[in-house]
């Protein structure tokens, strides 16, 4: 699967908005290698977001597709929340679910793909708040992990319901005061990425996005454990910098400040022995893809210069 | 089943009934409608070339369907509707102005769309009110979507509507047609050119 699929037909292509035309020009559907250096230079798969400026979910968003290893395979699956204000204008197949049952369609999803596409690759991404995986949620993001559903869980942990005002929520930390929690929450931020672990989850993290780099590392490593082994989650910070009293350009700073060794959000992983195994297999995998590809372009050099 | 209702071009108001709940029925295989009436295809495709060179701005609204080459069928008709769109071109008169303007999305835009270069069913009044199109038609849009904005069009525009369909046509358009093939799209395009000519243009 590649961009082949995605052809606009001759005669309308002209007539199409550029955005679409160069959704097929410069995109990177079935490029190898894909992540988040290709922002800049080709064609991202999302278009302008309705997001708050300087939202660091938006940062995320951009990372994460960036980094999705198969994209024209992949179908996310979001919830109600701010994501759900970015979904309309990606280019990636995606539901959005009710509220908090986004790890039962991605479910059903998932098993539905396998029977309808046998042999062939076909991710399920979940993506979605805290609120939604945390509290209303929990349930089917629980039995999911249980039943060692095949997909991804992504939790953009913003510490609270933001789009609807800033309510407490499961992962908001203790002592928290917000603008529709005015007492202070007064029980400690849920550990899910250790219920995860215990849950049977194969592949979790728990970080910030401020390092594009380590976002693409730990989604593709998320994506493909859930595509051979079975679930995975990641827990990434993204602050709403309206609800917790910062300005557009402060986003940056307060997940650099809040993932030093001793905050909640430092960088935590766990892996189980079969996806250790994995992992290093795909590292190897890509070494040598890359030690090909440069032996390549060098080859290519010398005989440009002959 | 006999009905009074008509589907008429609007503005009929901001929430018009859905014409199959005043009684207006799909027209089997070989037949089309005119303003929920049955009758047969040729009839139809007589009354749609008449509306394309008689309005001001006869558009045609490609969907997704037919915008993306998703197989060989896809890709001819998208072809049939090009020649269609060319043939209503060089029918028309200088003072008239033939358009095509694709509907790529059926998600809502935002900011917002470009209402000169695309059609969104969600709003589909903007493109209409922007552009001043008075007959347009849609073709290779997926029945739901098509439903949903023939319908607001109806409620809020002027403009005359025909559907290009592929299944089993569309109640609440002014002239629909039913199992849409490259072929008819051509037939179609052959009566423009047929009636190029004989039908009085409109007055300023």
């Amino acid at each position: 699967m590649s961009k082949e699929r995605i052809k606009i037909a001759a005669e309308m292509f002209e007539i199409m908005p550029s955005e679409y035309q160069d959704l097929v020009d410069r995109a990177t559907y079935g490029k190898e290698g894909r992540g988040w250096k290709d922002i800049g230079t080709s064609k991202e798969l999302i278009e302008e977001h309705s997001l708050c400026a300087g939202c660091p979910e938006s940062m995320a968003f951009r990372y994460i597709l960036a980094s999705l290893p198969a994209p024209e395979d992949t179908v996310m699956v979001g919830s109600t929340g701010c994501t759900s204000l970015v979904f309309p204008h990606v280019g990636v197949h995606n539901i959005h679910s009710l509220f908090g049952n986004q790890n039962a369609i991605a479910s059903g999803l998932k098993r539905a793909l396998s029977v309808r596409f046998p042999g062939q690759v076909k991710d399920v991404v979940v993506l979605a708040g805290d609120g939604a995986t945390v509290d209303i949620g929990l349930d089917m993001t629980l039995q999911a992990w249980f039943r060692q559903e095949k997909f991804t869980t992504i939790c953009f942990d913003n510490e609270l319901y933001a789009n609807t005002g800033g309510q407490e929520s499961g992962l908001m930390q203790k002592g928290f005061v917000a603008k529709m929690a005015p007492v202070g929450k007064t029980f400690e931020k849920v550990k899910l990425p250790e219920i995860a672990r215990e849950s049977g989850c194969h592949y979790v993290v728990n970080c910030t996005v401020s390092k594009p780099n380590l976002v693409e590392k730990v989604i593709k490593n998320a994506i493909h454990v859930a595509r051979e082994i079975g679930p995975t989650y990641l827990q990434l910070y993204t602050p709403c910098i309206l609800e917790i009293g910062k300005n557009s350009m402060e986003g940056l700073q307060e997940m650099r400040d809040s993932e030093k060794p001793t905050e909640r959000f430092a960088y935590k992983e766990y892996v189980s022995d079969e996806a250790k195994e994995l992992l290093t297999e795909l590292a190897a995998k890509e070494k040598e893809r890359k030690a090909a590809a440069k032996k390549q372009l060098a080859e290519k050099q010398l005989a440009g210069k002959a | 089943m006999s009905t009074m209702y008509e589907v008429l071009p609007g503005p009929e108001h901001f929430l018009p009934p859905a014409a199959a709940s005043m009684g207006i029925r799909l027209p089997d295989p070989g037949q089309a409608h005119i303003h929920g009436k049955i009758v047969n295809e040729d009839e139809a495709m007589e009354a749609a070339a008449r509306q394309f060179l008689s309005a001001k701005v006869p558009t045609i609204f490609p969907g997704p369907l037919v915008l993306w080459a998703w197989n060989e069928k896809a890709a001819k008709k998208a072809t049939a509707i090009r020649h269609l769109y060319e043939t209503i071109k060089e029918s028309v008169t200088p003072s008239q102005q033939a358009m095509l303007i694709p509907m790529p999305d059926y998600r809502p835009k935002y900011p917002k769309i470009n209402p000169e270069i695309e059609i969104n069913p969600n709003h589909p009044n903007l493109t209409i009110w922007h552009n001043k199109i008075d007959a347009c038609m849609f073709v290779g849009v997926h029945c739901h979507q098509a439903n949903l904005s023939l319908k607001i069009i109806r409620g809020g525009t002027y403009c005359y509507t025909i559907a290009m369909c592929a299944q089993a046509g569309h109640e609440d358009a002014m002239v629909s047609f039913r199992d849409a093939t490259a072929d008819k799209i051509m037939r179609l395009a052959d009566w423009v050119k047929k009636l190029k000519g004989s039908v009085e243009p409109p007055k300023d």
